[in-house]
């Protein structure tokens, strides 16, 4: 629904030619996919809470996009988007996600006892380890078109299952709207507090609307587990900790999700998940398992050596600066995490973050040293 | 003009049909907000008071009018082409405002917005337009510019003189609510019967899609080229969606006439020059907004407008003539003057920065105009202006030689 979308019927007396957006100078996933036969197939549907093509498309008709980083250039609604509207999507999907065909199927796997080593990467280099992902609540409608009431009511579900954890899990929500200054400045200290989004690309797809209004922050007393409430998504959980012991990270992560899905469960709720999409997000770059498992780590030869990026792209990495996505690495320390959200499971991709991260410090090391790092090159994962 | 507001039926434009059949009809038969296919779950739905936004931090017209009440009776209408009132008040709710200046706070989709939810839409009107009641006054309409007298100003003092207004196309969605297609249309419609204009009004278009690098830098630095908004106050009202598609701008060769297609309403229309000819101004003002008038209705359309509420334009703020008459002034004694507000306020004028709205004066130099829009015509506002710049000058001209000035008695209001 966000705005101007006027109701699907009225537009209809126009033909598919007069609305078909212009893409000339766009550069994004949906841009590539979208073809005029597509749009006048797909233009007359909605999802059965209204959600419409235009809806889910205008993010990526705003923002043509940038000349090397492709976006994707839609969102979903509902969960339905992803049913009503795979004509458009599975081929974004599989451009997204390196071939992911809409047969395939991808495999959850929460058990973190299945991961191998990861409580040992060198703290001289690894300075913080963490791991996050995002859930949605089945049956209620996603950012870009829920309604107030709906976002209201997701927040109050999620307040109400967090209240619940215990032990180290224990800890306390801040409304946005609610917040004390006080509780403001300590929750930008710690690095939690999320703001209103400012990037066209989720401005667009209305998911600001009625900001703050249903958004906050969950955290546990020790600062470890961190959940945002209605942020791009409805929840975006986090576990951190500094230092490099990823596999304590992990633990706390499935043990929270997993305490966390069944207190939902027992208030008759389900998070969104398939077979085929696993965890259901807002946006198609993140199904899957819509996990990124990091690390901050100082490689200030590694970065600069010639087949720094070979490596990242072989061990299916990528680097990003210590702000996040689209910034900058500071002092040669790099946030590095996991490439793919869709086709491995959980276990999967913190191992090879896991395993990666390992080789990234062994291969600093010898840098250091002057030594060579041609016998450490690994094959393509 | 003012009498023939009934609608032209044309197959082109059966939606016109379909709003006169009336609100509730149409939207009974075209929208069913909840789409229920068999086996499959309806939206999930809430009551009025579950979905009712928080303005408890809020300063605009829209949360001063919007109780809980009047959300709950209108919140589930639509207007015949499913504008609804989330989205007529979004923009307000997003931006709660600011302390000290009351923006609106809510836009319409279309013509209709301001049937469908007049319950909230005259509650702001009124207090926006100084307390004209649209459920009872009617709004005069006169774009004879052989009334105006005393219109041209001591350019010692005035720089240049400005008229502007917007114009919307019946029939045709509101930049909040319009599709592609519409918008499209707004365009070729404009273009169009702009393309019919001639003598001193013989212009261009320059589409935003398709305009050289050449022909943006000639329109920047004639002051003349405008922006994707910025303002979120324009951005959360989707105004800004699929930008810059059918987005333009057409000026005469003189460039002394401008019009901009589908900023923030369909048509904005610019008349312009340099120095204090404001009645030469006024006149090519009148003459090219008529004859534009004419060229659409020879090709079967017309502009949004009714008795109640003139010219009808996307912000409540500009309803009336949507005109907004100004100069730029050099008062740098009477500006340091702690008078100079009240005497504005008497004269029913406000300052603003040279740079427009929201922009601070620069070397004494104001943008002088009207408050008003509604509920006064073209020729009273601008005689409004005309005599009020007057006035300010004279009153520069007595503080250069230090004589002492009076604050003038206020203009009489109808509230």
């Amino acid at each position: 629904m966000p705005f101007g979308n006027t109701h699907n019927q009225a537009k209809l007396k126009f033909s598919s030619e007069q609305e078909y957006p212009d893409l000339s100078k766009h550069n994004n996933h949906m841009a590539k996919v979208l073809t005029p036969a597509i749009y006048e197939r797909l233009r007359s549907k909605e999802t059965p809470s209204g959600f419409t093509l235009d809806d889910v498309i205008q993010t990526g008709v705003d923002n043509p996009g940038h000349p090397f980083i492709m976006t994707v250039g839609c969102v979903a609604g509902d969960e339905e988007t992803y049913e009503v509207f795979k004509e458009l999507l599975d081929p974004v999907i599989e451009a997204r996600h390196g071939g992911y065909k809409p047969t395939d199927k991808h495999k959850t796997d929460l058990n973190s006892g299945n991961l191998k080593g990861g409580d040992d990467l060198d703290p001289d280099y690894v300075l913080s380890s963490r791991v996050r992902t995002g859930r949605s609540i089945r049956g209620f409608c996603l950012p870009p078109h829920c309604s107030r009431g709906e976002r209201r009511a997701v927040e109050k579900l999620s307040v109400e299952a967090l209240a619940s954890l215990s032990g180290d899990l224990k800890g306390k929500y801040y409304a946005l709207k609610n917040m004390t200054d006080a509780e403001q400045q300590q929750l930008i200290d710690d690095h939690f507090l999320f703001d209103k989004p400012v990037s066209p690309l989720l401005l667009a797809s209305g998911m600001a609307r009625d900001w703050p209004d249903g958004r906050g922050i969950w955290h546990n007393d020790n600062k470890t587990f961190l959940v945002w409430v209605n942020e791009e998504d409805h929840l975006r959980v986090i576990s951190m900790q500094k230092g490099g012991n990823m596999k304590e990270v992990f633990d706390r992560f499935c043990t929270g999700l997993t305490k966390i899905e069944t207190l939902f469960k027992e208030r008759g709720h389900a998070f969104m998940w398939n077979e085929h999409l696993g965890y259901v997000l807002t946006c198609p770059s993140n199904l899957g398992t819509g996990l990124r498992a990091g690390v901050h780590v100082k490689l200030p030869n590694m970065s600069k050596n010639a087949k720094f990026e070979e490596v990242l792209t072989k061990l299916r990495l990528q680097k990003r600066g210590t702000g996040g996505v689209d910034t900058a690495a500071v002092g040669g320390v790099f946030d590095i995490s996991n490439a793919d959200r869709i086709g491995f499971s959980e276990v999967e991709l913190v191992q090879m973050v896991v395993d990666g991260v390992k080789l990234l410090v062994e291969m600093e090391k010898r840098l250091e040293k002057g030594q060579s790092i041609d016998d450490l090159m690994p094959a393509q994962k | 003009m003012a009498s023939s507001f009934s609608r032209i039926l044309s197959s082109k434009r059966s939606v016109g049909l379909l709003s006169v059949v009336g609100g509730s009809v149409a939207a009974g038969f075209l929208l069913h907000r909840e789409h229920v296919t068999a086996g499959e779950p309806l939206r999930r739905r809430y009551p009025a008071s579950a979905e009712y936004p928080d303005l408890r931090k809020h300063n605009n017209c829209m949360a001063s009018h919007l109780t809980p009440a009047i959300y709950a009776k209108l919140c589930d209408k639509t207007t015949p082409n499913g504008f609804t009132l989330d989205q007529a008040i979004q923009t307000g709710v997003d931006n709660p405002g600011h302390p000290f200046i009351k923006t609106v706070g809510m836009v319409a989709g279309d013509e209709e917005t301001y049937e469908v939810f007049a319950d909230l839409l005259d509650p702001v009107i009124k207090e926006r337009h100084n307390g004209y009641d649209a459920r009872t006054m009617k709004h005069p309409t006169d774009l004879d510019a052989t009334k105006i007298h005393s219109g041209n100003f001591d350019e010692r003092y005035v720089l240049s003189s400005r008229v502007r207004t917007g114009r919307s196309i019946r029939g045709l969605s509101l930049p909040p609510a319009c599709t592609r297609a519409e918008r499209r249309e707004v365009e070729r419609v404009v273009v169009d019967a702009l393309a019919g204009l001639k003598g001193d009004l013989t212009g261009r278009y320059y589409s935003l899609t398709q305009m050289t690098e050449k022909e943006q830098q000639q329109l920047i630095d004639d002051h003349f080229l405008f922006d994707k908004p910025v303002s979120p106050l324009l951005t959360c009202a989707g105004m800004a969606r699929d930008w810059p598609d059918a987005r333009g701008i057409w000026h005469n060769n003189e460039k002394t006439f401008l019009i901009w297609v589908n900023e923030e309403d369909h048509t904005r229309v610019i008349s312009m020059e340099k120095g204090g000819n404001m009645k030469r101004v006024f006149e090519r003002f009148c003459k090219g907004l008529k004859e534009v008038e004419r060229l659409i209705q020879e090709r079967g359309w017309e502009f949004m407008w009714n008795e109640r509420l003139g010219y009808v334009l996307t912000c409540p703020s500009n309803l009336g003539t949507g005109l907004r008459a100004g100069v730029h002034v050099k008062l740098p004694l009477l500006s340091k003057d702690p008078r100079f507000s009240k005497i504005l306020d008497n004269l029913r004028l406000q300052k603003r920065g040279t740079g427009g709205v929201d922009t601070a004066a620069v070397g004494g130099v104001f943008d002088i105009s009207n408050l008003d829009r509604l509920g006064h015509s073209e020729v009273q506002l601008v005689q409004t202006v005309i005599d009020g710049v007057n006035y300010l000058i004279e009153c520069e001209k007595r503080l250069e030689k230090g004589q002492d000035i009076k604050v003038p008695p206020p203009i009489r209001q109808f509230k």
